[in-house]
């Protein structure tokens, strides 16, 4: 790898988006291109009376969660995607991190569209204040760069993709709780473009992943295997106490945790490695997982509803125009 | 990664499943970890066209970015605009990201809707270990009512 990025600092070859060594780099460079977004396009203003209905202490809460993940996106637009472009084995994918590095900067500059619509220069500074002496914040933070730094490529991606699919969760709990109490739904339109674009990163970062990997000896895979458990744990201990000190005064501390089980598993899947967490702890509130995706909590699938209600029909003819809608 | 699932498996009771996986392979992996029969609807235009002679329940995954079109891979439905083989389709199960929100799993409710068969499962990524004892236990009990 240390080879390869030596010779592109040597050469660079103009890019040729006709000659794929693997389709997946234009398949995820279209995705993230035809989902691209700028936070001017949200009307953020409409969430002006709404914000004035909630508490001082969620008021609080609610920039202090922001300000967290702004740190996340700083984090990832400038050091966490760039570093994986001298890893990259085709053109193509650099060119995916680049873009994926600026959307994180669009992210991270989004939070502070909100901050300007809605708060206080003050609370705005306060809590900018608080993110530089929370410990956890600050530790979080710690164990990603670190590994930021490492040798192995390989470590690199395991960190990026628990960043993605991962760590926000905590913060994005608060929006989408938010959502479905009909609060601050602008702004939770917002969080949803943020966080589908995390799961477009969080799902090719991890297929570049599991394509090096498989490359990689037995021992060394299952050195990799066991050190992204581990960072897990690490990651998920802090995690938990972030989330006690951010959400105990409202009393959601037991439901984000269950959100951060059920992310965490996600992230896990998408390095390919197998859910660590049984659906006993990751069962989230279902109006929170209806504000993520508004069909996920019908309990409407033939295996696990009731199913009588299906009547199988007879199968009509299709053609290709059929299915272009 | 591309080998096919756990085709030697003894054939279920009334019928088998069909599958499409990309090159990231979350699906296979899925069908993988059922161990039931299965057979993989090809990547790639060159490779043999697959056509079945038995009643199957498809597993896709969702592409795309939460709009409607291309939700179904171009994969899938070539199988599908095929007839017989859309002929033999008894249900279908669905991979996605409930990060892509009303788009979740939207594949397996468009090929629902198109093919007349029930929705049978939803399930993100790879699937979860309950989500694999929970897709055994439904396809077996699925091809006993379908007897």
């Amino acid at each position: 790898m240390t080879a390869t990025a030596a010779k592109r600092l040597s050469r660079i070859n103009a890019i040729n988006w006709n000659r794929l060594q693997d389709d997946k780099d234009l398949e995820v460079w279209n995705r993230l291109t035809s989902n691209f977004w700028l936070p001017e396009k949200v009307p953020l203003s409409n969430d002006i009376p709404s914000w004035n209905t909630l508490t001082e202490q969620e008021q609080q809460l609610t920039i202090r969660v922001f300000t967290g993940l702004t740190l996340l996106d700083t984090i990832q637009g400038s050091v966490g995607a760039p570093v994986l472009i001298e890893d990259a084995v085709t053109p193509h994918e650099e060119a995916v991190y680049t873009n994926i590095a600026f959307m994180e900067s669009v992210h991270a500059r989004s939070y502070s569209s909100i901050f300007s619509t809605l708060c206080t220069t003050r609370d705005v500074d306060d809590a900018f204040r608080w993110s530089e002496e929370n410990p956890m914040l600050q530790a979080k933070a710690d164990l990603i760069l670190d590994r930021y730094r490492a040798e192995d490529p390989l470590m690199r991606k395991v960190a990026s993709v628990f960043l993605e699919s991962f760590l926000f969760y905590s913060g994005f709990y608060l929006p989408m709780y938010w959502s479905s109490h009909a609060k601050l739904t602008n702004t939770a339109d917002l969080i949803r473009l943020i966080i589908r674009d995390e799961a477009v990163h969080g799902y090719y970062i991890g297929y570049k992943f599991q394509q090096a990997l498989a490359e990689t000896s037995p021992a060394h895979q299952e050195e990799v295997k066991m050190y992204a458990y581990e960072l897990l744990h690490e990651l998920y201990d802090n995690e938990v106490k972030y989330t006690e000190s951010l959400y105990d005064g409202v009393g959601l501390t037991e439901d984000v945790k269950k959100f951060l089980h059920y992310n965490a598993n996600k992230a896990l899947m998408n390095l390919g490695f197998e859910a660590l967490f049984p659906n006993s702890v990751t069962d989230v509130d279902p109006t929170i997982l209806a504000a993520l995706s508004p069909s996920a909590d019908e309990n409407h699938d033939f295996f696990s509803g009731s199913g009588s209600s299906y009547v199988i029909g007879k199968a009509v003819a299709t053609e290709d125009e059929d299915w272009a809608f | 990664m591309n080998q096919p699932a756990a085709l030697d498996t003894e054939p279920a009771a009334g019928g088998e499943l069909v599958y499409f996986s990309t090159r990231s392979g979350n699906t296979h992996r899925f069908v993988e970890k059922l161990g039931l029969p299965a057979q993989r609807i090809p990547l790639n235009r060159d490779e043999p066209f697959l056509r079945v002679d038995s009643p199957y329940i498809l597993i896709t995954p969702t592409y795309g970015n939460g709009h409607l079109k291309g939700a179904v891979p171009g994969q899938v439905i070539r199988f599908l605009n095929d007839e017989h083989n859309r002929g033999l389709i008894r249900g279908v199960i669905a991979a996605g990201n409930t990060n892509f929100g009303a788009a979740f799993c939207l594949a397996g409710r468009i090929i629902a809707e198109k093919c007349q068969v029930p929705l049978l499962y939803r399930f993100e990524l790879l699937g979860t270990p309950d989500d694999v004892a929970e897709v055994r236990k439904g396809v077996e009990e699925f091809w006993k009512q379908q007897a």
